[in-house]
C-alpha cells in the first residue's frame, strides 16, 4: 500500500455507467463500506494441475474440424501491482466465433454458428506468471443498448489471483478497432486506463505461416472501488 | 522496475455461461457431509426483478478456520453457481470456522453480472450466531444495514438474497 499506488476509482470503471443500459438496475445507489479485508478475503482458492488440462488453452482442437477465421496466439502474463508473477493460477476465457456469434442459446445474433467452435477457453499460469491461447480472432457483435451499437472484438478473461481481493474479470480488445471509440463499455473506464485493456500485436508471438501474435498482461491490483464511507 | 498499471475491470457480460460453467461448483461438499450446510436465495435488481444472468462465487474458511493450502487437498473454500431463470442460486457446503479474533463466521462472495462493469463483494454470516455476531467488527461497522448480511434460518438452508439495488440493497463492500 505505498502511496504512489493509484487510486482504485482510476483504474476500474464506475458501477453506475448510465451510457451502459443494463447498469441501470444494476448498480448499487447506497454507499460501499469499507471493508478492512479480513483472512477470508486475503486468501483465495488454489486450482490444481487436475483442474485443468493443457489441451483447454487451444480453442482451435475442441471438435473434429477446425474453426474458420484467423488463427491467432494471445500470450502474456499474470501479475500483480508490484510486478511480481502470478505462478499456478487459474486463467478463464471466452469469445465469439469469427462471425461474431457466442456458442450460446441466448445469442440471436443472425451470424452463423461454426461446429468445430465453442469458445472457451482456460489455463494454468506457468512459473513465471506466464499463459497462452491459441485461439481464432472473434467478430464484433450488434447489441441493443443504443441505435446501431456494436461490441468491438473481444475477449473476455477471468483471472484468479492469490487472494479473493485480486480475482478480476475484464475483457481484452485489439488494437486498431475503430468501435473501441463508440463502445460504452470500454469507455465506461477512464481513459488513461483504457488501453491497459488493449492486446498488442507482436511479431515475436506471431508464427510464421500459421498465426497472428497478440500480447496481452493482466495486472490484477486487489483494490474494489473507492468507498464512499467508512 | 517499473511496476504495471492494474487492469481495469469489464463485465461479464450476458454469456459467461461459455466460459463459466465447466467450473459451475456449487457443492463444496456433498449434500450427506456431517455438518454439510445450504445457503440458498436469489439476487434482485433495482426494480425487484430477479437475475437469470448473474453468476455468485464465493470463498471461505473450512470449520478448523484454515485456507488452502493449510486447509488440505480437500478444501478449495471455492464455490460457484450461475443463477438459474428465477434468479436463484445455492450452495452447499460447511459453516467456516473462526479466522480472526472476534470474527463471527462468514462467507466472501462475489456477484457478476451483465450489467455489473466490476464485481460486488458482500460476506454471508449466519443467522443463528446471534452472539457472534453481534461481536463481529465489521458487521458492527455497517450499523442498520448490517441485516442484510445475515442469511436468515429457513427450512433446512440459510436464507441469503442479494438486492443489488433499492430499499433492501445489499451492504457491498470497497477496500
Ligand atoms: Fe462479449
Amino acid at each position: 500500500m505505498t502511496d504512489t499506488r493509484e487510486r482504485a476509482s482510476a483504474i476500474d470503471p464506475p458501477y453506475d455507467a448510465p451510457d451502459y443500459h443494463s447498469s441501470g438496475l444494476r448498480h448499487p445507489t447506497r454507499p460501499l463500506f469499507a471493508l478492512h479485508a479480513g483472512p477470508t478475503e486475503l486468501h483465495g482458492p488454489v486450482f490444481g494441475e487436475t483442474a485443468v488440462r493443457p489441451a483447454d488453452a487451444d480453442l482451435t482442437t475442441q471438435h473434429a474440424g477446425e474453426p474458420l477465421g484467423e488463427r491467432i496466439i494471445v500470450s502474456g502474463r499474470l501479475l500483480d501491482d508490484g510486478g511480481r508473477p502470478i505462478a499456478g493460477q487459474l486463467v478463464e476465457i471466452w469469445q465469439t466465433n469469427s462471425a461474431g456469434r457466442y456458442a450460446h442459446g441466448g445469442d440471436q445474433h443472425p451470424a452463423p454458428l461454426d461446429p468445430n467452435f465453442t469458445g472457451a477457453g482456460r489455463c494454468l499460469t506457468g512459473p513465471d506468471g506466464e499463459y497462452r491461447f491459441v485461439s481464432i480472432k472473434p467478430g464484433a457483435y450488434p447489441w441493443r443498448n443504443h441505435p446501431n451499437a456494436w461490441r468491438p472484438c473481444h475477449i473476455h478473461f477471468s483471472v484468479f489471483g492469490r487472494a479473493f481481493t485480486e480475482r478480476l474479470v475484464t475483457q481484452m480488445y485489439f488494437p486498431g478497432d475503430p468501435l473501441l471509440a463508440l463502445d460504452p463499455i470500454y469507455n465506461a473506464v477512464s481513459e488513461p486506463a483504457r488501453p491497459r485493456m488493449v492486446s498488442t500485436f507482436d511479431l515475436g508471438t506471431t508464427i510464421e505461416e500459421w498465426a497472428l501474435g497478440y500480447q496481452f498482461d493482466v495486472v490484477v491490483n486487489g483494490h474494489l472501488a473507492t468507498p464512499m464511507v467508512g | 522496475m517499473a511496476v504495471p498499471a492494474p487492469t481495469p475491470a469489464q463485465t461479464v457480460g450476458p454469456f459467461f455461461r461459455i466460459g463459466f460453467a465447466w467450473l459451475d461448483t456449487p457443492e463444496l461438499v456433498a449434500p450427506s457431509h456431517p455438518g454439510a450446510i445450504r445457503i440458498e436465495g436469489a439476487v434482485f435488481d433495482g426494480a425487484g426483478t430477479p437475475l437469470p444472468d448473474a453468476v455468485l462465487e464465493i470463498f471461505q474458511a473450512d470449520p478448523e478456520g484454515r485456507f488452502p493450502p493449510d486447509s488440505g487437498p480437500e478444501w478449495s473454500g471455492f464455490g460457484r453457481c450461475l443463477t438459474d431463470e428465477e434468479g436463484r442460486y445455492h450452495f452447499v457446503s460447511v459453516k467456516p470456522g473462526s479466522v480472526a479474533p472476534e470474527s463471527a463466521p462468514h462467507v466472501a462472495m462475489s456477484v457478476f453480472a451483465r450489467g455489473l462493469l466490476q464485481r460486488l463483494v458482500t460476506r454471508c454470516y449466519f443467522g443463528d450466531e446471534t452472539d457472534a455476531n453481534g461481536r463481529d467488527p465489521v458487521l458492527r461497522t455497517i450499523g442498520d444495514r448490517a441485516t442484510t448480511l445475515v442469511a436468515a434460518v429457513a427450512e433446512g438452508c440459510y436464507r441469503f438474497d442479494i438486492h443489488i439495488q433499492g430499499d433492501k440493497e445489499t451492504a457491498f463492500f470497497a477496500w
